[in-house]
């Protein structure tokens, strides 16, 4: 197959003109879904002296999956991380204001990460799954928090994978190294993972940033899955993958929340001009 | 850079590489050759009946009818040689008095050299050591003895400019015109009827203790008290490694304090052995009184203190290997930092631990120095593990040093030297073995 150079000049798709590409699809409204889970007022974050996160005040709402989006270096992961204290893990890391979860600061003084973590799940950018077998990864969680009997382990693995849309590809192979899952597979294990400890709310940094398109399509239908039953946030590049998944949208921008809307409302009819011109792709 | 030169560049340093492994491969063989093929001698040789007969007597092992079979064979043999001998003792009393005292000394340096080739001779008091119970057991020692009982060996002093220069005389010269001068070739053609060389395989070198200090018999204390020592001092060293890599790594915040530690320990990598063996005396023995005198304790724990640097630096660097992604992983799942390390970056890192631990378990088991003051000494029985704490062992590095140099009889047991010398290769070997094909097995079930 070869391709005439004259086609390539002379037939360029026409720029679409509307933003209908990021038209989300239409939704079933969720029950109970008006309650504020998480809620950050004047929150900072600080890298050493570097403030990476300004100022942010938004409120998330319970059970609706949320997007972060805006280009690289812009604190979208570092808020996101901040909200089960992953941050921690960086000795520099500090923070001003107050993150709510649940009416409880996430930062303050008596504040036991461990629990938090136990209830804001979080996925990674990167498959991480341990170097056990499947039911072990699954297991761990469970098993950290008291879970030994083993047919109550098995039940809590079958309910995760089935929740996570892998059971149908793992169910013969639960005691094989998860290591040797496809990318894919991984991440939706991952996920698995993550749904075993019965979080409330769940954290996704940039969950298909390595995935293939089909792989990156499951993790989609997985996240409409779950709406509703958790509270998601998801950090992503892709832009329309925040409009396809997500109800509300926050545009940052070096650090300030720039405009936190209906994605339908942000991506179709944005207030702020800088919101406009990033999701028109003048810059990124 | 052009292509050629890019080329030509890639070519030398490939040559550069591979003729510097072949110089090392050379090196080694020209250690590693002599060490297996004489080390090996220990164990297979050709022994004569004196070989049979010291392990019966000393051991306990061996056929008593087939023994007593071949010694009466080797028996008629050495009759006539007996005979010949005090046939001419006979003849000595009858000389004149000058000829008698001449041939008197020259017929006891015979004497000497046959009590070495063939034990004791009739109407020889009972010998003291059991060295002189018996005569040569190995073959080629055998052919050796005969050599000394054949010639006199003299040395040329004429020319006061050159070093003196050894040569030999024929003592059956010497005995010319006596009936003795029959002897000579009498011996040197039934050698093999008296002393009846068998190929001998020996295993009992490894598993037997020593007699009269490492003359005869086997190096098992020496194993022995090898294997306690270096896993004695694994006992102490690895579990505090790991623990303090863990601390190094997960909890030591960075500070003054915590750079002095590091830098402590690595210079603690650097000191010499035998300051350590001096430390270990100084504060072990002397100090803190683990036990009266040397004892494998303190000698594992002197070592322990030796290998301790290398174990946290391999420790520390296997946990620092560990992917990033799997802590956060356990965190995010609602784990505790301890819980974190204990079931996800401590099995993680395990190969690198285990490999780390095993080379210094080698390292333990090969060490001299810290173990000349604490813990080591010449000769001695096989000790049980009740003992550790109180006496002190044999062990392979410190008694090779000890027979090549001083022995009172080192050239006689060169076959002990070179077995031990193999046994310990061996052992460092094996321990480096199952380090690598441990790690292959622990990281391919990670692998998955």
């Amino acid at each position: 197959m070869t391709v005439d150079a004259k086609d390539i000049s002379e037939s360029a798709p026409v720029q679409k003109a509307t933003r209908d590409i990021y038209l989300p699809p239409a939704r079933k409204k969720i029950t109970g879904g008006d309650t504020t889970h998480i809620s950050a007022k004047e929150f900072s974050i600080y890298y050493g002296e570097f403030e990476a996160v300004k100022r942010v005040s938004a409120d998330i709402l319970a059970k609706y999956v949320t997007a972060i989006i805006g280009p690289s270096g812009c604190g979208k992961s570092t808020f996101l991380r901040a909200i089960n204290r992953m941050n921690d893990l960086i000795p520099s890391c500090h923070t001003t204001g107050a993150l709510l979860f649940d009416g409880e600061d996430v930062y303050g003084k008596f504040t036991d990460e461990v629990l938090l973590r136990k209830k804001v799940g979080m996925v990674f950018q990167k498959p991480n799954p341990f170097p056990k077998s499947i039911f072990d990864n699954i297991a761990y969680g469970p098993r950290l928090h008291g879970v030994n009997d083993k047919k109550k382990l098995m039940e809590i693995v079958e309910r995760s994978l089935r929740k996570a849309a892998i059971w149908d590809e793992v169910c013969d192979r639960l005691d094989k190294n998860a290591l040797g899952l496809s990318g894919g597979q991984q991440q939706r294990l991952c996920v698995a993972r993550t749904l075993a400890v019965e979080p409330e709310v769940l954290l996704l940094d940039e969950p298909t940033s390595a995935l293939d398109p089909k792989a990156t399509a499951k993790i989609e239908d997985l996240i409409q899955e779950l709406r509703g039953s958790y509270t998601i946030m998801i950090v992503t590049h892709n832009m329309q993958q925040a409009s396809r998944v997500s109800d509300s949208t926050m545009f940052f921008y070096e650090g300030v929340l720039v405009e936190h809307a209906s994605t339908a409302q942000l991506f179709t009819n944005p207030k702020d001009p800088m919101t406009e011109d990033y999701i028109t792709g003048r810059f990124s | 850079m052009n292509i050629g030169t890019r080329k030509i560049l890639d070519r030398s340093f490939t040559a550069v590489g591979i003729g510097s492994i072949i110089v090392m491969a050379m090196a080694l063989m020209i250690v590693v050759v002599p060490i297996v093929t004489n080390g090996i001698g220990a164990v297979f040789f050709t022994g004569t009946i004196e070989h049979r007969k010291m392990l019966f007597n000393e051991f306990n092992r061996g056929d008593s009818e087939n023994l007593s079979s071949e010694a009466a064979s080797s028996n008629r043999y050495r009759a006539k040689v007996y005979s010949m001998m005090t046939g001419f003792e006979a003849e000595l009393e009858t000389m004149v008095p000058e000829k008698q005292a001449e041939y008197k000394a020259k017929y006891s340096q015979v004497r000497t050299s046959l009590q070495a080739l063939l034990g004791p001779l009739p109407g020889d008091p009972e010998p003291m050591l059991t060295r002189s119970k018996y005569g040569q057991t190995r073959w080629e020692k055998a052919e050796e003895k005969l050599h000394d009982l054949l010639y006199e060996s003299k040395w040329d002093n004429s020319n006061p400019d050159v070093m003196a220069k050894e040569y030999f005389v024929s003592r059956a010269i010497g005995f010319e015109g006596t009936s003795l001068v029959n002897l000579f070739p009498y011996v040197e053609n039934n050698l093999d009827k008296i002393l009846l060389p068998e190929f001998t395989c020996y295993w009992g070198f490894l598993t037997d203790s020593s007699v009269d200090s490492h003359f005869f018999g086997g190096i098992w204390p020496e194993i022995q008290g090898t294997f306690f020592l270096a896993i004695g001092a694994m006992l102490f060293a690895f579990p505090l490694g790991v623990v303090a890599a863990v601390y190094f790594t997960e909890y030591a915040k960075p500070g003054f304090l915590n750079s002095m530690l590091r830098s402590a320990n690595s210079t603690l990598a650097g000191v010499p052995s035998i300051v350590f063996g001096m430390f270990g005396l100084a504060f072990f023995i002397n100090t803190m009184k683990v036990s009266e005198s040397k004892s494998v304790i303190a000698g594992a724990l002197t070592l322990a203190i030796m290998i301790l640097p290398t174990i946290i630096r391999s420790a520390e660097e296997a946990i620092l290997a560990v992917p990033k992604t799997y802590r956060e992983a356990s965190l995010s799942l609602g784990s505790t930092k301890w819980n974190t390390i204990v079931t996800v970056i401590l099995p993680a890192a395990l190969p690198g631990i285990l490999t780390g631990g095993v080379i210094s378990l080698g390292r333990a088991a090969g060490e001299t120095a810290p173990i000349i003051f604490t813990a080591a000494v010449s000769v001695g029985s096989a000790i049980g593990l009740a003992d550790v704490f109180s006496s002190p062992t044999p062990a392979l590095s410190w008694n090779i040093y000890n027979l090549a140099s001083e022995h009172e009889a080192a050239s006689q047991i060169r076959h002990v030297q070179y077995g031990m010398v193999l046994a310990l290769v061996s052992i460092v070997l094996l321990l480096n073995l199952s380090a690598i094909v441990l790690r292959a097995r622990v990281s391919k079930k990670l692998k998955g």
